[in-house]
């Protein structure tokens, strides 16, 4: 009215958020690159995307935690000064994510307070939720998870939201309250609302959604209706045409080896997300992991890692029952856990020698004096099979990722190795350390090791690994053939479409 | 039930506080009325310095500088009552503790430099500042002042200091705790990023806890004043003792959890054991070290009580 109309002037009614062009880097990485999302009046549209495609950041953005580079967020045809997640609330857009933001050390009714929630609306809506019973005075610190992703949500129902956002709300969440919590998002948008909805979960987004927003290596790249059979559509455009990350060097997936495996697991459980694993590894066998973020492999490897204490099932070595009270013992056992996060496995202020040499005298027998020539002499030789380069070796943190990343596995190289656990060793590195990095896996093999090795990137598992498992819900729903490891076949059984369908 | 189980740690504190002063009354049967006036005024500004910090504490941060807050703010009374009338000065006083309060939130929260280092720092800046108000002990407190926290008030046995510090905690600390701040406050100690999401200016609400920080702190230094009639540029031994206090009292460093009552009565026990190891002749070297292992004692049996309370569910 004052200056300039939006130029979609039919739409303004009717476009409840529009976020077009959006970017955001994050110094030299670019998370976002030409980001859109339209949401209309009635409309329940599913953002999605592979691991790493840059949803989180959208959601961020759109919500108001970070600014953008570039790029504009509209609220009902309004400029949307998203500058916080107050402002984003103000002006109409409300998230819900997996994790609660509810303040634990504060009872319900205080939670409300915060946000200037009416307690009677937040009633309704609790009740319809499955949740009447609820007490107001009930800490937050004291309540289970599904209940406080419940109180999440109807909290924010209870502001009357433009537009709801749901992250991975169902996640882990039981059928029945999954249910519940689809049906109001539906309701929503029959009321004239809109709602996005990210989820990892194919059936419910062909349950709920109208329309799904595609994102890949941080841009839109698609826009389609839901309907019958869209799946396989999705699936590839979440894929794409990727990068060539160099070939499988000539020797192909070995036969499956026979003997006694190394490590087995079986029915292995631990809280919160992994429910039941099963697998063997054997010695000289390269065994990736496929499975979206949070599905429990996390759980998985730190138990295999000492890390975390198991709720059920076993861990055999050799043959021998294990069980893990420290790292340590995991360690002694030969397993060996190389971390995805790099920041949890180095010094970062300490030189590459002694983030290398640190497994010869982390033990408390081996305190005393250090034995540095020895210390040295495989310290070199570590230094030497990685091509690391050494121009910074004052300080690891000087090192470039790829470099930190070959430091944290060489730890392990000095120490000679049995079992390796590597979880998503090339996150975050570049291509050239990458194709470094196969090799050397697969040599690790030929001399005997045995490597579980979880990646986030679907196309490393037919360069990389023999077989792969694949982690959906908690559960092994599958192991593939490293030679029928195509893309698609382990995006689909990540996605759970494998077969029966949650029959599992 | 519920009010029980919320507030038992302060419940524990006042039955423990209970038995100390019967303790002391076996160990000196004339302990009496000047035995609890002289206490409670002696414990005035550990008290305010202990409220200071809890509210810091509780928003999630720490403050080094009370003490030399305090230094500041008795010299500064204490000039100002030369010149001036008693309660212009206090006045002063009171807005210059809650404005060194808030520059110390406001670097914080501005520089993102840790609260600890920023307040490390601001603790050398208001010494210094407390020594070019005043470079030697001097200035006059005004002597109603001095009156205020003498005697007994209403019934013979209730001392003055206990009720005016009562008063004062009371006026600042119940109006805020239930008001948007207040809650602001809890929720940015417990999760800042669950505060943040659930729309509070945590910035804000930080720099606003360190300014309540410095007005206590304030109070503390007035209340030094009337202590001893003079300003004192040299800052107490209130910085540890507060600490001591507020974790005894059931605040979690970290955040989101305590209050101030439980604080403000872990100051009387601490005071109150003090005074018994004394009345009991115990080396004066030794009375330190059985202070710090109650304190790691209490603190240890009170977690122990809250796991095992929690884990039968």
């Amino acid at each position: 009215m004052t200056s300039q109309t939006d130029p979609m002037s039919s739409g303004v009614t009717d476009t409840l958020l529009d976020a077009q062009n959006v970017a955001k880097s994050f110094g030299a990485v670019r998370a976002l690159t030409d980001a859109s999302l339209t949401v209309r009046r009635g409309e329940v549209v599913a953002l999605m995307g592979a691991n790493g495609a840059g949803k989180s950041t959208f959601v961020k953005i759109l919500t108001g935690a970070i600014r953008p580079d570039k790029g504009r967020v509209t609220i009902r045809g309004a400029e949307a000064r998203v500058g916080s997640p107050a402002e984003a609330r103000r002006s109409g857009l409300v998230p819900v994510y997996q994790e609660p933001s509810l303040i634990p050390d504060l009872d319900i009714s205080d939670n409300l307070r915060l946000g200037d929630t009416n307690a009677d609306t937040f009633r309704h809506w609790a009740a319809e939720l499955g949740h009447p019973e609820l007490r107001l005075d009930a800490m937050i610190r004291d309540l289970p998870l599904a209940t406080l992703r419940i109180i999440d949500l109807a909290r924010a129902l209870a502001s009357t939201p433009d537009v709801l956002l749901l992250d991975e709300l169902t996640a882990a969440l039981p059928t029945d309250l999954v249910e519940r919590v689809l049906r109001v998002a539906r309701q929503q948008a029959e009321d004239g609302r809109g709602v996005i909805y990210i989820s990892h979960r194919f059936a419910e987004i062909a349950a709920l959604c109208d329309r799904a927003t595609v994102l890949r290596d941080g841009r839109s790249v698609g826009d389609v209706d839901i309907a019958p059979g869209i799946e396989d559509r999705v699936v590839e455009m979440m894929l794409g045409a990727r990068i060539d990350l160099g070939q499988r060097a000539a020797e192909t997936a070995r036969p499956k080896p026979g003997g006694a495996p190394r490590l087995r697991v079986q029915n292995l459980a631990a809280a919160p997300k992994l429910i039941d694993a099963s697998f063997d590894l054997h010695p000289g066998e390269v065994l990736g992991v496929v499975a979206l973020e949070g599905q429990g492999q996390d759980e998985l490897f730190e138990v295999l890692a000492g890390m975390r204490k198991p709720a059920g099932g076993t861990v055999e070595i050799d043959g021998a029952p294990a069980l893990f009270r420290h790292p340590a013992d995991a360690i002694a056992a030969g397993l060996k856990f190389v971390p995805g996060n790099r920041a949890e496995a180095l010094f970062r202020e300490r030189s590459v020698r002694e983030n290398i040499a640190m497994p010869f005298s982390a033990r408390a027998r081996a305190w005393g004096p250090l034995r540095l020539r020895h210390e040295k002499a495989r310290v070199a030789e570590a230094v030497e099979r990685l091509q690391i380069d050494t121009r910074a070796q004052g300080e690891v943190q000087r090192l470039s990722g790829g470099n930190q990343q070959k430091v944290t596995i060489g730890r392990w190289l000095a120490h000679g190795v049995e079992t390796l656990l590597l979880f998503d060793p090339t996150r975050g590195i570049d291509v050239r350390t990458k194709r470094q990095i196969y090799p050397l896996v697969r040599e690790l093999a030929g001399q005997g090791a045995a490597v579980l090795y979880y990646t986030s990137e679907l196309a490393e598992v037919p360069l990389a690994c023999d077989r792969a498992v694949v982690i959906f819900n908690g559960c092994v729903v599958d192991i593939v053939e490293a030679v029928d490891a195509t893309e698609e076949r382990l995006m689909r059984a990540a996605y759970g479409l494998t077969s029966a369908e949650g029959a599992a | 039930m519920s009010f029980v189980r919320r507030n038992a740690w302060t419940l524990g504190l006042v039955a423990l506080m209970v038995v100390l002063l019967g303790v002391t009354r076996l160990i000196q049967p004339n302990f009496g009325v000047s035995g609890l006036e002289s206490l409670a005024r002696a414990a005035l500004p550990f008290a305010f310095a202990t409220a200071a910090m809890a509210v810091v504490v509780i928003v999630g941060g720490i403050d080094l500088s009370v003490a030399s807050m305090m230094a500041v703010c008795s010299v500064t009374a204490a000039v100002l009552m030369q010149t001036m009338g008693g309660v212009p000065a206090i006045l002063i006083t009171l807005a210059v503790g809650t404005l060194m309060g808030l520059i110390n939130g406001v670097l914080i929260v501005l520089t993102r430099v840790p609260d600890i280092v920023v307040t490390l720092a601001m603790l050398f800046v208001w010494e210094g500042t407390a020594l070019l108000i005043l470079n030697s002990p001097g200035g006059i407190a005004a002597p109603f002042l001095r009156e205020a926290i003498a005697g007994s008030v209403l019934i013979h046995g209730l001392p003055k200091a206990l009720i005016l510090m009562a008063i004062i905690v009371a006026v600042i600390w119940v109006p805020l705790k239930r008001s948007k701040l207040g809650l602001a406050i809890y929720a940015t100690g417990s999760d800042e990023n669950a505060a943040f999401r659930s729309g509070v200016a945590v910035g804000r609400t930080k720099a606003a806890a360190y300014a309540v920080c410095g007005l206590f702190s304030a109070f503390g230094g007035l209340s030094l004043l009337a202590l001893t009639g003079i300003g004192e540029p040299v800052p107490g031994p209130y910085l540890l003792a507060a600490v001591a206090a507020v974790v005894l009292g059931g605040a979690v460093l970290g955040g989101g959890i305590g209050g101030l009552l439980g604080p403000i009565i872990a100051v009387f026990i601490l005071r109150i054991i003090r005074t018994i190891l004394t009345l009991a002749a115990v080396d004066p070297n030794v009375t330190t070290i059985v202070e710090g292992t109650i304190m790691v004692g209490v603190v240890m049996f009170g977690a122990f009580l809250m796991m095992r309370g929690r884990s039968p569910s």
